[in-house]
């Protein structure tokens, strides 16, 4: 056995026991801690106290920065760097930059929104203790799990172990850092 | 009632008083399948031997597509002569394929996009592969502008990039609008796809990766970015999911508006109309959900989906076929009414000549298939006919593309002076182009149906009863 493990793993067989389980995990006051599920489970997110993600603002951020952009690069363009009139239309208005910025707008959300998400997400992240779970291919199929990190504070691997029993975890296992 | 029984204390209290009745809720995974079972059956598609019919298809997409390259071929060494344009007619195919494949794109934007901001489930069936009809038409859309402008070697042009001539773009013209439009379009349409597809790449490259197919673990890991199905991470996805789809809505739809600016800005008669941002959008969605149709229906078939694209589904897509063929017919109404009531007598002209002058014969074909042909589907035997469905969804693919005919080519010839009227065939060069594209589309979408998930699974086990958490009393659960 590993001197420190990275933390226990539980197996849970169905979205309900994950979902009752994860309640206990939130109320004894575990930090850090995670589920393995195989797709978004509805109401998870409130089982385990989880706060209301960050993303939208990155994706304010990047529209507000893709708007400013369109606007200003027509503005830059057509009416100082290379004044140029065509069809005797004055050489800005934010009528015609409208359409382009609006695009630019989605285009900069999009991109803000995606990165945002994967920064704060952690990933790419082609390492992890949980990836090297022998079952781990069933979190991704049909099997939910929770993962308990030695770093929590409340951790202690007997206490844990029984707690996460009692919680209704099967195959309880140490995750090797 | 189980749902009222469970949940009487939390319920508001007026649905005591009022006592609403259990609606049953459609089923979106028949037979009641496992979680495991839809892995199964959407990675088998991908880590079984590659299918006879498959390499058969493969090579005759791979033949039809070098058509394209055929024509593009000898344009690019020729000049943009080759092309059958000529005044008054300088814009013909190569604009009415380029509207017709980006319409076909929309429906994938549509249902990943607007149906999920809706919360119409059963989307989740079909939104991976039409999301990327969406991407592969437009693919195929951007073919044609890029090869009219001539010296495709110039294309760069059209993206305010800082050159010699220190000259910039035109920012007042709706074809630049388009640029930025499109460009956008395809990107986004990508970004959502790919997102999408993330957690599915983790469950191929877990499954490779215990079959012993390292290359293929390693090429599936290297996308799925390590995703473990944390939920903390869920929780952030879902969320850069939804505004992915709220972004993904008003662009859909400003897409095909600013594609129809291209012809409503300008002053020709015909074209001149406030009626086209609506009007092209809701075509754009009729075409593509005909293309889905055309494209869902063999793919449920050859692979034995009929499970995950249920009946209910084949319903809904009929069902919004029907509303947006109508109300495309309701704009060619619109269009002869207000071409008679502003009493402009060029406008009339421009009406009249397309029902009854020289290209009268398009005329009715579009009308016959666009206006007619969604008709069929007020039917519920027609729609339970999959044969039939898939054949009047062909049709709907014919009828787009004429309206697009119509619309450009009508107004084009008959311009103000009849001294430069005109007429307008295609050259060889033009029908090799386009006939090719279908090539290009079919090659792509193979390729996609071969080596990534066909249905987004994480989604599909969702949507199953056993995915709720409060007991799975799916028929009358009211989240």
């Amino acid at each position: 056995m590993a001197a420190q493990p990275y933390g226990l793993i539980a197996t849970f067989e169905t979205a309900p026991e994950l979902y009752h389980a994860a309640e206990r995990v939130r109320d004894a006051g575990y930090r850090n801690w995670d589920c393995i599920t195989p797709f978004p489970v509805h109401g998870l997110d409130k089982a385990m106290g989880l706060k209301r993600s960050i993303v939208p603002r990155i994706s304010l951020a990047g529209g507000i920065a893709g708007f400013i952009t369109g606007m200003s690069m027509i503005w830059w363009t057509g009416g100082i760097d290379y004044q140029l009139i065509v069809g005797g239309k004055p050489l800005f208005s934010p009528m015609f930059a409208f359409p382009v910025s609006y695009e630019l707008t989605i285009l900069f959300t999009a991109f803000a929104t995606i990165i945002g998400m994967l920064v704060v997400n952690g990933l790419p992240m082609h390492y992890h203790p949980v990836l090297k779970y022998d079952h781990i291919r069933r979190g991704m199929d049909d099997t939910f799990f929770i993962v308990i990190e030695a770093c929590d504070p409340r951790f202690n691997l007997a206490n844990t172990k029984t707690f996460l029993e009692k919680a209704g975890g099967k195959a309880i296992a140490e995750l090797e850092a | 009632m189980a749902y009222a029984a469970e949940h009487a204390a939390d319920a508001p209290a007026i649905l005591r008083e009022v006592n609403p009745a259990a609606l049953p809720r459609a089923i979106l995974v028949e037979n009641n399948r496992s979680f495991s079972w839809i892995t199964e059956k959407i990675c088998g598609i991908i880590e079984g031997k590659t299918p006879t019919w498959w390499w058969v298809c493969f090579i005759l997409a791979c033949f039809v597509a070098s058509f394209t390259v055929a024509g593009i071929t000898y344009l690019v060494a020729t000049g943009v002569g080759v092309w059958g344009h000529a005044n008054p007619v300088n814009w013909a195919w190569d604009i009415v394929n380029f509207v017709f494949w980006i319409g076909i794109g929309h429906a994938g934007t549509l249902i990943s996009a607007i149906l999920c901001l809706l919360r119409q489930k059963w989307r989740t069936s079909i939104n991976r592969a039409a999301e990327a009809m969406t991407i592969f038409a437009v693919v195929c859309a951007g073919i044609f502008p890029v090869f009219h402008v001539g010296r495709v070697w110039y294309a760069w042009y059209l993206f305010p990039i800082p050159n010699s001539n220190v000259i910039w773009q035109n920012f007042r013209s709706p074809l630049e609008w388009d640029v930025f439009a499109v460009s956008t379009y395809g990107t986004v349409s990508v970004l959502f796809w790919y997102v999408g597809l993330i957690p599915d790449l983790a469950v191929l490259r877990d499954r490779f990766f215990a079959a012993g197919n390292r290359v293929r673990a390693f090429l599936y890991g290297m996308f799925a970015m390590g995703w473990r199905g944390s939920n903390r991470h869920w929780s952030n996805y879902e969320m850069a999911y939804l505004i992915l789809a709220g972004i993904s809505t008003p662009l859909v739809l400003s897409v095909h508006t600013i594609v129809s600016f291209d012809f409503a800005v300008s002053l020709l008669p015909g074209w001149h109309t406030t009626i086209f941002p609506p009007y092209f959008v809701a075509g754009a969605i009729f075409s593509g959900f005909g293309m889905v149709l055309t494209l869902m229906l063999p793919l449920r078939a050859v692979y034995g989906l009929q499970d995950l694209i249920t009946q209910y589904h084949i319903d809904c897509m009929c069902k919004v076929t029907l509303a947006t063929g109508t109300i495309v017919g309701y704009a060619y109404g619109m269009e002869f009414f207000i071409a008679w009531y502003s009493t402009n007598p060029y406008e009339g002209f421009a009406f009249v000549n397309r029902a009854f002058g020289h290209y009268a014969w398009a005329y009715w074909i579009m009308i016959s298939c666009n206006v007619i042909t969604p008709q069929f589907f007020w039917f519920k035997a027609v729609r339970n006919n999959t044969a039939l469905v898939w054949i009047l969804s062909i049709f709907v693919n014919v009828g787009m593309w004429f309206e697009r005919f119509v619309i450009i080519v009508t107004s084009l010839a008959r311009d103000f002076l009849p001294s430069s009227w005109g007429y307008y065939s295609p050259s060889i060069v033009e029908i090799f182009t386009f006939f090719g594209t279908f090539g290009v589309f079919s090659v792509l979408f193979l390729l996609f149906i071969r080596f990534l998930p066909v249905m987004p699974m994480a989604e599909l086990k969702a949507v199953t009863p056993q995915a709720d958490v409060h007991g799975g009393h799916g028929a009358a659960d009211k989240h």
